[in-house]
């Protein structure tokens, strides 16, 4: 298993219990989402994962390694194995899309190289390359705030990939753009996930769009994984137990699947993206 | 009609007064104007001497219509050059010494003996006006410019590391944890997640203290600590009016100058 996470607390300094001992393992170069109600732990969850948060108690391995007990030098050098995707892009807004792609490969280079912005030139072909895969080519030296949100989350998704990262930890990435965008981007993650056989843990607030393009869901529900599985396998009862009572036939696939013939396997389901 | 709008009456609608009590209020009033006039008594105004003031401030009004540049010209150029060198070295040296001030000072950067110790260097500075500073300054150092410089630099720390911490403190926090994300080291992380954020603030607030820099040393220059203001302390202890009124218009010509410069700057990197 490349990410094995067993037991993981945290306990916020006020006394809110955001993780009760979960236990979650992502294989090599599998994609899952984590779906849940605000306040469920996912954003605490993956931020646990590269330490972003402490947790209280628990363990994360990533590729064997124990990533909970690393310190300093070490724990930046586990840091750049996983790459980061936020809600809001959280790009450096004055700094142009170069840099900040650049920025993702802060963990291998030297704070005087940074600072002069001398990044060798295999980086900076790295992060051009990138930037044409996410078709952002032309826009290397502009100002990331002139971005529009689509675009943005794009420059994010290069910064975290030009990492070379072994596991995307991506939080939220469609809550603040548009339904159309919201496609574009799960689209482009997860295409890029499946070019570079990369794992990754997707936190997501859309029940529809985790369905169409991932093929395991967890449920998050009060810090607890409620439900793991396919996405098929969100029936209403589940959704109830995962959101709460609601009417929840529109989300749920068996209805979809039986008005529109759904994907049937994990093949279908991406090829149906492109 | 209701009983509760029969209660409103809108004619004798009033705002509730700042002092409820009618009484209190009028005990404050009049408190307030009797210590007034006992203040005011106790002046002791000495008519005679505010006419012949008059005068003198009627002569040195007059002094502006006719500026003498010429004759003191030599301890006038002296003067703005050590204001000018005292100004672009104090605020220099500030900065380099606000950086680092600012970092320890801003909560969200710093562990809490480290906040504390730099907030306190900051109180301190921004407790003592700058001449009191000079006047202790020239007491240890003796007069001149390095006095001056010293207690510019000093000022410049209280001004510019507690707005530049607020600054700090105030950035988007996902932008800085996105940094961290990718494995950054500290300095890196300053560097990529904070640096950039509060750049512009950083450079408008260090013109803004160049001008109040400037304007400060002509202060600090009448307690001894050099300057433009020596020379101009000279020239009311001679009565040189004409002299006085040329220093002043050149000050005032150099303030408004770098003012209008450093807000065309400020606009030009928001």
């Amino acid at each position: 298993m490349m990410l094995e996470v067993t037991g993981l607390t945290k306990r916020y300094p006020t006394g809110d219990l955001a993780l009760k001992g979960v236990d979650l393992t992502v294989a090599a170069g599998e994609v899952i989402a984590l779906i849940g109600p605000s306040g469920a732990g996912k954003s605490t969850f993956i931020r646990c994962i590269n330490r972003l948060v402490e947790p209280t108690s628990g363990r994360v391995r990533l590729n064997g390694e124990d990533i909970t007990r690393l310190k300093g030098r070490a724990l930046r050098r586990a840091r750049r194995r996983m790459g980061m995707i936020f809600q809001e892009y959280a790009l450096v807004e004055r700094l142009t899309v170069m840099e900040n792609v650049l920025s993702g490969r802060l963990g291998y280079v030297g704070f005087w190289r940074s600072w002069w912005r001398r990044f060798p030139p295999e980086d900076v072909a790295k992060a051009y390359d990138l930037l044409g895969r996410v078709g952002l080519a032309e826009f290397y030296d502009k100002r990331a705030d002139e971005l529009s949100g689509g675009q943005r989350q794009r420059v994010g998704i290069a910064r975290a990939l030009v990492q070379d990262p072994e596991l995307l930890l991506v939080d939220e990435p469609t809550a603040s753009l548009d339904p159309k965008t919201s496609r574009q981007i799960m689209r482009l993650i997860c295409e890029l996930c499946r070019e570079r056989q990369l794992a990754a843990i997707i936190n997501i607030h859309d029940v529809v769009l985790a369905q169409m393009f991932v093929a395991r869901i967890v449920g998050l529900r009060d810090g607890e994984v409620v439900y793991d599985g396919r996405p098929e396998g969100l029936t209403p009862e589940v959704l109830t137990r995962i959101y709460g009572e609601e009417d929840w036939t529109a989300a749920a696939p068996s209805a979809r699947a039986q008005a529109r013939g759904g994907p049937e396997t994990d093949e279908e389901r991406l090829e149906g993206l492109v | 009609m209701s009983s509760s709008a029969a209660a409103f009456d809108a004619r004798r609608w009033r705002p509730p007064p700042l002092v409820r009590s009618a009484r209190l209020r009028w005990l404050i009033g009049l408190g307030f104007a009797l210590y007034l006039a006992v203040a005011l008594g106790t002046l002791e105004i000495n008519w005679l001497r505010v006419w012949e003031g008059l005068d003198r401030g009627w002569a040195f009004i007059l002094a502006f219509s006719e500026p003498d540049f010429l004759t003191r010209w030599r301890d006038i150029r002296q003067g703005l050059l050590e204001s000018l060198t005292m100004t672009v070295v104090s605020t220099v040296v500030g900065i380099a010494l606000s950086v680092p001030v600012a970092l320890g000072a801003a909560r969200n950067l710093a562990p809490l003996p480290v906040y504390l110790l730099c907030r306190g260097l900051i109180a301190l500075s921004r407790s003592f006006q700058e001449v009191i500073i000079a006047i202790f300054f020239v007491a240890m150092f003796g007069f001149g410019p390095l006095a001056g410089v010293l207690t510019l630099s000093f000022a410049t720390i209280g001004f510019l590391a507690k707005l530049l911490a607020e600054d700090i403190e105030d950035i988007e926090r996902d932008q800085a944890e996105a940094v961290r994300a990718t494995g950054a080291s500290w300095p890196q992380w300053l560097v990529y997640g904070i640096q950039p954020q509060v750049m512009p603030r950083l450079i408008g607030l260090s013109l803004y203290r160049f001008d109040i820099n400037f304007r400060e040393s002509a202060v600090v220059g009448i307690v001894g600590a050099g300057g433009i203001g020596a020379t101009l302390n000279t020239a009311f202890d001679r009565y040189e009016y004409d002299t006085a009124a040329a220093i002043l218009i050149l000050i005032i010509g150099i303030v408004m100058a770098a003012e209008y410069t450093s807000s065309l700057i400020r606009a030009r990197i928001q």
